[in-house]
């Protein structure tokens, strides 16, 4: 198991160099530059007075040298923007993603699997057809589109729920009113990953119904109940489980879409603002960032896996 | 001798596009307490539905018994609702299935899914019905039981996986146990071992086997009396020791004659006659056995023979008579119906 742990952590750290350096190159290619973007009237001896402070005349391959070496020892950098260092950005707005993240995944999968497996028992009826029609439309649906138009219909047409923002925090926060700003972002932000869950659930529930040990559960006497719930459901998650790790990605490029729309000031609308000012040393460390997670959950997800399924019992 | 089944003009049909397709189409047969019989047939016979039937499976799998009684007991199994017969399953009757490792559950260990067999049935709590389990492995003969109580199903050979079925289904002594095909998937030496071992439960049990088996081989050694079936119907019923003297059905005779000798392979395929079963949706006219059968007239082809009392049997055969006696004149002639 250790040694599973371990191995999968060596690949990590390849992954991190290859994604990291694959976005370095790509930015420094990217036309503009951080000076373009700067608002304030500067002459050209001026932008090349900072472009030499920053370093930017250097090669690329040597500023990823230099990035790297610091990356290495915890320093991600300067914000070109704010002049804070990059890791206390992202860790101010990094909560905020986790909640949102953590909630819509605890939603998601409660709910998708709920749904799938009646799609699943009620298939060929009504039920079975309304559920698919809706992931289907769900799947299709832009989440921008229907994130504004839950704003149109809840904030300003009923004025329900708030638009935009995380609500009040520390002194002044309160439950009911967290909860009436987190739940637009969490629907909306399920939506790119719940039809998927429902549909693999549906899936795999169906294919566990026609096998062999189904029908000698029934012939054993067990309640309807106990045939589905423990003795299917419990089979028909094992691949649920290993989709839930390749939806994590889909989820946090969902939360940039997402968090820009209802001001929800996590790392998502963070990536935005520092791609928009070309503040290079913040999008790598949010990319730093964000690729760690994606690593992480889906080594979380392989050690579940190997818990729920008896089978796989050697790891390493 | 009291009967403890008794099936009566069973049907039972699949659903297909237009209508019911009939897999079962009026079977009758009864099993006697303490008795083995084996249903024998090629596979698509209809023997696994009509065991379904009688365990009221078949409406799980898009099925439905279209009509006839199933006499368990003197009740009648289909006029049970859902949580009767629930109660009736896997504790008054109980069923093991062809494939050991696709039928036992592959996420529980095999406590579990034993335990649980009992729970369903009996109030106890959980450790005493382990304690249960473990005994019912060192019954079914499997060595060190408490260690294969942790195991899970794949950690097991087949012929352990078997069983570990067997346990289950004797978990609350059953009255009828139905196996399916028990000993297909498994080699010869484990097959004898697994027939021994039904052989000897059913005399300590004193319970009542129906052996499902498309080796008429298999069926000889097992059964006091057997079921032949053909394309959903009985072609013949009769005392084992009779069967084996002296068939009174052509497809009975064919199916002995696929009994490989001492050293020939145990087929499947009938040598003896071309042909293969038909398909359920382009069923012959008459007799569902004619097209391959070689003693067939103009009768067979249009009109379905009756399964009518014919001496101490059952046959479904309009030239029942005229088989016996060509069997009795030509006796000991090999390949009667080769063409
Ligand atoms: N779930 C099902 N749906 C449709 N047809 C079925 C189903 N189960 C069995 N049948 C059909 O019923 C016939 C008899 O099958 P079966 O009883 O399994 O034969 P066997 O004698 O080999 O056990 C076959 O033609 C099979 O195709
Ligand atoms: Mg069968």
């Amino acid at each position: 198991m250790l040694r599973f742990i371990l191995n999968r952590l060596g690949q990590s750290v390849v992954l991190m160099l290859i994604v990291t350096m694959i976005t370095f190159f790509l930015i420094n290619l990217a036309p503009g530059g951080p000076t373009g973007a700067m608002r304030m009237e500067a002459s050209p001896e001026e932008r090349q007075a900072i472009i030499e402070r920053l370093g930017l005349d250097q090669p690329v391959i040597v500023r990823y040298g230099q990035w790297l070496g610091d990356a290495l020892q915890g320093d991600l950098g300067t914000s070109f923007n704010s002049s804070e260092p990059v890791i206390k950005r992202i860790f101010d707005r990094l909560p905020y993603t986790i909640e949102l993240t953590v909630f819509t995944v605890i939603f998601s999968v409660t709910i998708g699997i709920i749904i799938g497996v009646i799609s699943a028992i009620k298939r060929g009826r009504a039920q079975d057809h309304f559920i698919n029609f809706s992931s289907v439309i769900g799947l299709s649906v832009p989440s921008f589109w229907l994130g504004l138009m839950f704003i149109l219909l809840f904030s300003v047409e009923l004025k329900w729920l708030p638009a935009s923002g995380v609500g009040p925090r520390g002194e002044a926060f309160d439950l009911v009113t967290y909860l009436k700003h987190i739940i637009m972002p969490v629907i909306i932000l399920s939506m790119t990953i719940l039809p998927n869950i429902v549909r693999f659930t549906r899936s795999s529930m169906l294919e566990v119904i026609s096998q062999n040990y189904i029908r000698t559960i029934r012939a054993k006497g067990a309640k309807e109940f106990i045939v589905l719930y423990i003795h299917a459901l419990r089979n028909a998650l094992i691949p649920v489980i290993t989709v839930i790790g390749v939806l994590i990605p889909r989820l946090l490029s969902g939360a940039v879409i997402t968090e820009t729309i209802f001001g929800w000031t996590g790392i998502g609308s963070l990536i935005i603002e520092a791609a928009n000012s070309r503040d290079y040393p913040l999008v790598m460390g949010i990319t730093v960032v964000i690729t760690l997670v994606v690593v992480l959950s889906n080594l979380v997800v392989d050690l579940v896996y190997s818990k729920v399924d008896p089978r796989v019992k050697n790891l390493a | 001798m009291a009967k403890i089944l008794e099936v009566k003009n069973l049907v039972t049909g699949y659903r297909g596009k237009d209508g019911f397709i009939k897999a079962v189409d009026g079977v009758s047969f009864d099993i006697e307490k303490g008795e083995t019989v084996c249903i024998v047939g090629e596979s698509g016979s209809g023997k696994s539905v009509t065991s379904m039937s009688i365990m009221r499976l078949v409406e799980y799998e898009n099925g439905q018994i279209l009509d006839g009684e199933i006499i368990f007991n003197g009740e009648d199994l289909t006029t049970k609702n859902a949580e009767q017969m629930r109660k009736i399953r896997g504790s008054k009757v109980s069923m093991i299935f062809q494939e050991p490792l696709t039928a036992l559950n592959p996420v529980f260990t095999v406590g579990k899914q034993i335990s649980e067999s009992i729970l369903f049935h009996q109030k106890m709590t959980k450790q005493e019905a382990l304690i249960k389990a473990e005994e019912l492995l060192s019954l079914v003969g499997l060595s060190e039981p408490k260690t294969r109580l942790k195991q899970y199903p794949h950690e097991l050979s087949g012929g352990m996986r078997q069983r570990v079925m067997i346990a289950m289904a004797l978990a609350t002594n059953p009255e009828l146990l139905i196996a399916d095909e028990p000993t297909t998937a498994l080699d010869v030496t484990i097959e004898a071992q697994i027939l021994e071992l039904l052989r000897k439960l059913r005399e300590q049990n004193d319970m009542s086997i129906m052996l499902i088996t498309h080796d008429i081989g298999v069926a000889v050694e097992m059964s006091h009396r057997i079921i032949i079936m053909y394309a959903g119907k009985v072609m013949e019923i009769s005392e084992t020791s009779d069967i084996i003297r002296k068939p009174y059905h052509p497809y009975t005779k064919a199916l002995l004659e696929s009994v490989p000798t001492m050293d020939g392979e145990r087929g499947t395929e009938l040598k003896s006659i071309k042909g293969s079963i038909p398909s359920l949706n382009q069923l012959p006219k008459g007799c569902r056995f004619a097209p391959r059968c070689p003693l067939a007239t103009e009768q067979c082809h249009s009109q379905e023979p009756p399964l009518v009392a014919k001496d101490n049997r059952q046959v479904a055969c309009w030239h029942v008579d005229k088989f016996i006696n060509q069997a009795d004149t030509e006796q000991g002639r090999e390949g009667d119906y080769v063409e």
